[in-house]
Formats: C-alpha cells, sequence, structure tokens
C-alpha cells in the first residue's frame, strides 16, 4: 500500500471532501499562502481559491466565533487553531458557543465545524506551545473530540469529522505531522466514538492515543520479544469515550494501563481508570497505572524536558513492575 | 416632498413595538410573582430600535440577539406563544424548555439565537454573513449589542474581519446608557460608539433609538450599503433602559425620577403615536385596537403557555448530539 504523511492525509481530507460539498470551506491564519504552519493545508487555496481557503486575522474568537456563526448559517467550516495552546483565546466561543447551540436551542441547529488544533510537544516549544489540553474538551457536553495518531487514522477521522453535523476538536499532535503510514487510495471514514485496536495482547492492556501511540507500539514491540504480550488501545475519540472496546479488552487481560503526554492530574486516563473502576473493579487483578506528565508546565530546556516525556523505555519499565516482572 | 412611509409598513411597526411592550410587562409581572425560573431582561423602552431595524430585513436575513433578547425576537417575527411557553420551561416552548429566556432562536426566521454572554453575538453573526458571502446571497446579518458589549475584544476581532472581507454585517449597538448596574461613560472612552468605526474603516452613525423613523430610515440607508457588498456598518440607536438590568433588579445605582423622566419625555411608543397622527398616517383607533391585540394575545400566549406540559424527562438528552 502506498505510504504518504499525516499532513498530506489531512490535506487529502480536506480536498476530498471540498470537492464533495460546496459548503465545506477553510480558514485560519497563515493557511492559504503559507499552507499552514505545519503545511497541512498546502496546496488546497491554489486548487479552491482564497474564497473557500480563508487567511484570517490573528483573531482567535473571530476564526472559531465566525465558523460558528457560518455552521449556523449552514456552512460547514473547517478552522485551525495555529497551535492548541491558543485555544483558550477563543474558548468562551467553543464552549458557551459551538457546544451548546444545538441543545439549548431545542435541536434547532446544527453546528457541522471542524477546529484542529495542533498540540503537543516538538523540539523546545516550552510552555505555551507544547501542551496537550484535550482533557479539557472531554468536560464539556456537546463537543465531540478526536485525536489521531497516525495517517490512516488522520485522513478518516477528518473526513468523519468534516460529515458530522455535530461540533468536532480534532487534536493532531506536531509531531505526527511528517509520520508516513499506510493509507488506501480513496474513500476512507473512521468513525468517531470507537476505539481501535492496535495490537493483539494477553498480558496487560495500555490505552493511549495521539503520538504516544507510537511510543506505547514500540514498547510494545520490545515487550513482546521478552515474552509479554500487551494489548494496545488507540482511543482515536476521546469524547464520546468508547469504553466497551477497553472493557472487552480488560476481560482477557484483567490489568489496566493508560499512557498519554498530557498531564496526569484530570487528564483522559483520570476518566478511564475512574469509569472502568466503576464498572469492571470486579475484573482486575492489579491496581490501574496511569502514565503521564508530571503537573507541571512544559520547561524548554531538553534535559528538563525529557522529564515530562513518556518514552517507550519508560513504558516498558512501568509494565514490568506491574506485571512483577 | 414630504417623506412618507407605506401604511402596512407602520401598522406592522407599531402592532410589533406595542406587542412587545405588552410581552415585556407581563412578563415582569409574572415573574416577580414567582411564576417563571431563571433570569430575565426587559427591552421596555427600547422597542424602536428592534423594530425600526428588523423592518429592514428579510425573513432570511439573520439576526443575532442578547441576553435582552425578547425584543429582537418580536421584531423578527417570532412567535408569541412560542417565546412565552419558552420562558415557562414547557415543550411547546421555541427550545422545549431547555433555553429559556436568554436562549429563544428561530431558525426558521433567521433568528439565530438570544445569546447569555454579553459580546458573543458579533462572531456569530459576521460569520452568518461570511456564509451568505460564500453562497452568493444577498443575505444580511444584523448583530445587535449595547454599550456594555462594546467594551468587549470579540467587538474588535469581529468588525476588522467583517471590515477586511467586506462581509455584509450590520453591527447595532443599543446605546442604553447603563452597562447592566454600571453608567456607560463611566466605562467607555467615547461618547458615541459609531465613532469607533473610524478605527475599521467602515461607515458609522447615531440616530435618536426612541425615534422609530430616525432607526428606521438609518437602518434602511445601512442595510442597503451592507446588502450591496461594500462591507459592514456601524448603527448606533441612543435609548434608554426603562426597566432594571434584571426583572428584580432593586436599582440602586439611579433614582426613581430619573427613569421617569425618561419614560414619561421620550417613551418611543408614545413618539410614534405623536408623530403618526401629527401625519395623520394612521389613526388613535387603529393603534388602540392593536394595543389591546397585543395584550389579549399575550394573555393567551400565557393561559396556554401555563397549560401546556414540561417536557418529558426522555427530553434530558435529547438533541445533545445531532448523531
Amino acid at each position: 500500500m502506498r505510504k504518504i504523511t499525516f499532513s498530506v492525509a489531512t490535506q487529502e481530507a480536506m480536498k476530498e471532501e471540498m470537492q464533495r460539498d460546496k459548503n465545506v470551506f477553510l480558514m485560519g491564519e497563515d493557511i492559504a499562502r503559507q499552507g499552514g504552519i505545519f503545511g497541512q493545508f498546502a496546496g488546497l487555496a491554489d486548487e479552491f481559491g482564497k474564497e473557500r481557503v480563508r487567511d484570517t486575522p490573528i483573531s482567535e474568537t473571530a476564526i472559531i466565533g465566525g465558523g460558528v456563526g457560518a455552521a449556523l448559517a449552514g456552512m460547514r467550516p473547517v478552522v485551525d487553531m495555529h497551535f492548541a495552546d491558543f485555544i483558550g483565546v477563543p474558548m468562551d466561543e467553543i464552549f458557551n458557543q459551538m457546544a451548546k447551540a444545538r441543545y439549548m436551542f431545542g435541536g434547532q441547529a446544527k453546528v457541522p465545524i471542524v477546529l484542529r488544533a495542533p498540540d503537543g510537544m516538538t523540539r523546545g516549544g516550552a510552555a505555551q506551545h507544547s501542551q496537550c489540553v484535550e482533557a479539557w474538551f472531554m468536560h464539556i457536553p456537546g463537543l465531540k473530540v478526536v485525536i489521531p495518531s497516525n495517517p490512516a487514522d488522520a485522513k478518516g477521522l477528518l473526513k468523519s469529522a468534516i460529515r458530522s453535523d455535530d461540533p468536532v476538536i480534532y487534536f493532531e499532535h506536531k509531531k505526527l505531522f511528517s509520520m508516513k503510514g499506510e493509507v488506501p487510495e480513496g474513500e476512507l471514514l473512521v468513525p468517531i466514538g470507537k476505539a481501535n485496536v492496535a495490537k493483539e495482547g494477553t498480558d496487560l492492556t495500555i490505552v493511549s492515543y495521539s503520538f504516544y501511540m507510537t511510543n506505547v507500539l514500540k514498547a510494545a514491540a520490545q515487550l513482546d520479544k521478552e515474552g509479554i504480550h500487551v494489548e494496545c488501545i488507540d482511543l482515536r475519540t476521546i469524547s464520546p469515550l468508547d469504553m466497551d472496546t477497553i472493557y472487552e479488552s480488560l476481560k482477557k487481560t484483567k490489568k489496566l494501563m493508560i499512557v498519554h503526554e498530557a498531564v496526569k492530574q484530570g487528564g483522559v486516563g483520570a476518566e478511564v481508570a475512574a469509569r472502568t473502576a466503576e464498572e469492571m473493579i470486579d475484573y482486575l487483578d492489579a491496581p490501574i497505572v496511569r502514565l503521564g506528565a508530571p503537573f507541571v508546565p512544559i520547561p524548554y530546556t531538553p534535559p528538563l524536558e525529557r522529564l515530562v516525556k513518556i518514552e517507550p523505555e519508560d513504558i516498558i519499565k512501568a509494565v514490568k513492575e506491574m506485571l512483577g516482572r | 416632498m414630504e417623506k412618507t412611509y407605506d401604511k402596512n409598513l407602520l401598522l406592522e411597526a407599531y402592532r410589533k413595538m406595542t406587542t412587545i411592550r405588552a410581552y415585556e410587562s407581563k412578563v415582569e409581572e409574572i415573574f416577580l410573582a414567582g411564576e417563571l425560573p431563571g433570569f430575565t431582561h426587559l427591552y421596555i423602552g427600547e422597542e424602536a430600535c428592534g423594530v425600526g431595524v428588523c423592518s429592514n430585513l428579510n425573513k432570511d436575513d439573520y439576526i443575532e440577539s442578547t441576553h435582552r433578547g425578547h425584543g429582537h425576537c418580536i421584531a423578527k417575527g417570532a412567535d408569541v406563544k412560542k417565546m412565552m411557553a419558552e420562558l415557562y420551561g414547557k415543550e411547546t416552548g421555541y427550545c422545549h424548555g431547555k433555553g429559556g429566556s436568554m436562549h429563544i432562536a428561530d431558525f426558521s426566521i433567521g433568528m439565530l439565537g438570544a445569546n447569555g454572554v454579553v459580546g458573543a453575538g458579533y462572531n456569530l453573526a459576521m460569520g452568518a454573513a461570511l456564509a451568505a458571502k460564500l453562497r452568493g446571497t444577498k443575505q444580511v446579518a444584523v448583530a445587535f449589542f449595547g454599550d456594555g458589549a462594546s467594551n468587549r475584544g470579540t467587538f474588535h476581532e469581529s468588525v476588522n474581519m467583517a471590515a477586511v472581507w467586506k462581509l455584509p454585517v450590520l453591527y447595532v449597538c443599543e446605546m442604553n446608557q447603563w452597562a447592566s448596574t454600571t453608567p456607560y461613560l463611566t466605562t467607555t472612552s467615547v461618547k458615541d460608539i459609531s465613532d469607533r468605526a473610524h478605527g475599521y474603516g467602515i461607515p458609522g452613525k447615531h440616530v435618536n433609538g426612541n425615534d422609530f423613523f430616525a432607526v428606521y430610515d438609518a437602518a434602511k440607508e445601512a442595510i442597503d450599503y451592507v446588502r450591496s457588498g461594500k462591507g459592514p456598518y456601524l448603527l448606533e440607536l441612543k435609548t434608554y433602559r426603562i426597566k432594571g438590568h434584571y426583572v428584580g433588579d432593586p436599582e440602586k445605582y439611579r433614582t426613581k425620577e430619573e427613569v421617569q423622566e425618561h419614560f414619561q419625555n421620550d417613551d418611543p411608543i408614545k413618539n410614534f403615536r405623536k408623530t403618526v397622527l401629527a401625519k395623520k398616517w394612521l389613526t388613535e383607533e387603529e393603534m388602540d385596537k392593536m394595543d389591546q391585540d397585543a395584550k389579549d394575545l399575550v394573555l393567551e400566549a400565557v393561559k396556554e403557555a401555563e397549560a401546556a406540559p414540561y417536557p418529558d424527562e426522555s427530553e434530558l438528552m435529547q438533541n445533545y448530539y445531532c448523531e
């Protein structure tokens, strides 16, 4: 199968959906002339013109709020957040407008908007250009939150998000943009709200998502060689959460570890662990383990930045501790 | 030649203004009697603003309203009975009782919602205007806001973007002189909010918001401008908030005499009557009948709302997602 980058996979998704539906349009800072600061919008303005691929002022409330208004009026905007770290600027537009319009207007409104939000640590981005803030949005009813880990899912989830009549926040890790992976030609839709068993195993279940799936799968491959077979679940969507896939896995492995780049406190892992404890405690034969960043802002200097990351060797160590090996 | 107005336009405008007055007066009464949950904010004294502007709009034009939104709803053509049922939290309300006073919307007439967040409507209206522009329709969008909201940063982001992209948005400031409980000059850097238009290279104008004819004429000019594709326009309507910020507001920040003086000398409905009678455009009888019809309609709306069922418990999780 052909291999393309995550970035190109997202371009293909937008291109195909723009060809399919004239109501789809894109707006954000530096996306038309520049092609996006990570190249994720490259070439689209040439094909669709600068009306449908719009360079905006640095005005996050207008980008997101304008997108919501356009969606209320029947369009299907894809808006770009530049860096997920800037998402606090248009927070009212996200949590009071985008997320609430359908419910509070009694179902009159549809808000088919996709908000792309590049997140995560890369090359010393420091405190305001490195964060993973996805957990904030699983606390907001009315939003869907997807977070792909590879090029194929990037394409399939983005296409599903654009077609969804609900607002979708699409977190994409900056380190993934250049990652190559197999992506089938033609139509590819990945359902929102469904986790993926990325690797089967019997000894322990690791739940993760986004770039850290790479680290989890690397760790799992190494552990296989040592006779420890972990099952790896890629959440793909964090709201709504697909707990059933996790529970099915736990019936087999009876041990749960959750791994994410975001701070451990109040993270996605906290919700997964709490629900599992509420509903599956009888199946578990070990305490649930969460691996996440310590509760500090992201430091700039590489030696300190390393301390807030979870690398494959950290996961291997934690798995062995959990299994008493 | 003396300026004149289509009689049906005048009848419809008066009917809407008196309906707003009747609706808001009744809402105040039943709210104070403890009949309604939530918070509610009244539009009494500002009727000429919403009606003067919306009388120039088509059914498919968009408006974004505010927390003080009942008047905008009626001005755009919303159903008074569904509005009242919504205030009662009933199944028959516009939002099946899930929205309440601050979230009434009627998408079938381009009324994209009242909003509980001050200054949130600018960007939503701008986006609706962008949708109209991308689709190549001649629709326009109106963002209503108050002098208090004029100090939100969203104003800057929205107006600048609309100006750069020449979007068909009319920004209508209802300068009612009170930002919640604070007089606007203590928090606002300019006397006329319309002056701020200069900073965006767009036209700005202010007129007497208590004079329906001044509002109507100015809005007509502004909406023609906006609809022609020249870009956004800022229209400021000078009015006065007769009631408190919310129903139940003890109003310690102003005297009753100040309010009475405004209401007695500059009531937009009285002003309208005075003009149309002097010009012999409408008769006392025509308007008195509309006053009575409005009161009857509101009473009927209350009766029907009281009798209507609350939403079923199964409604709680309905319309949370589309799919």
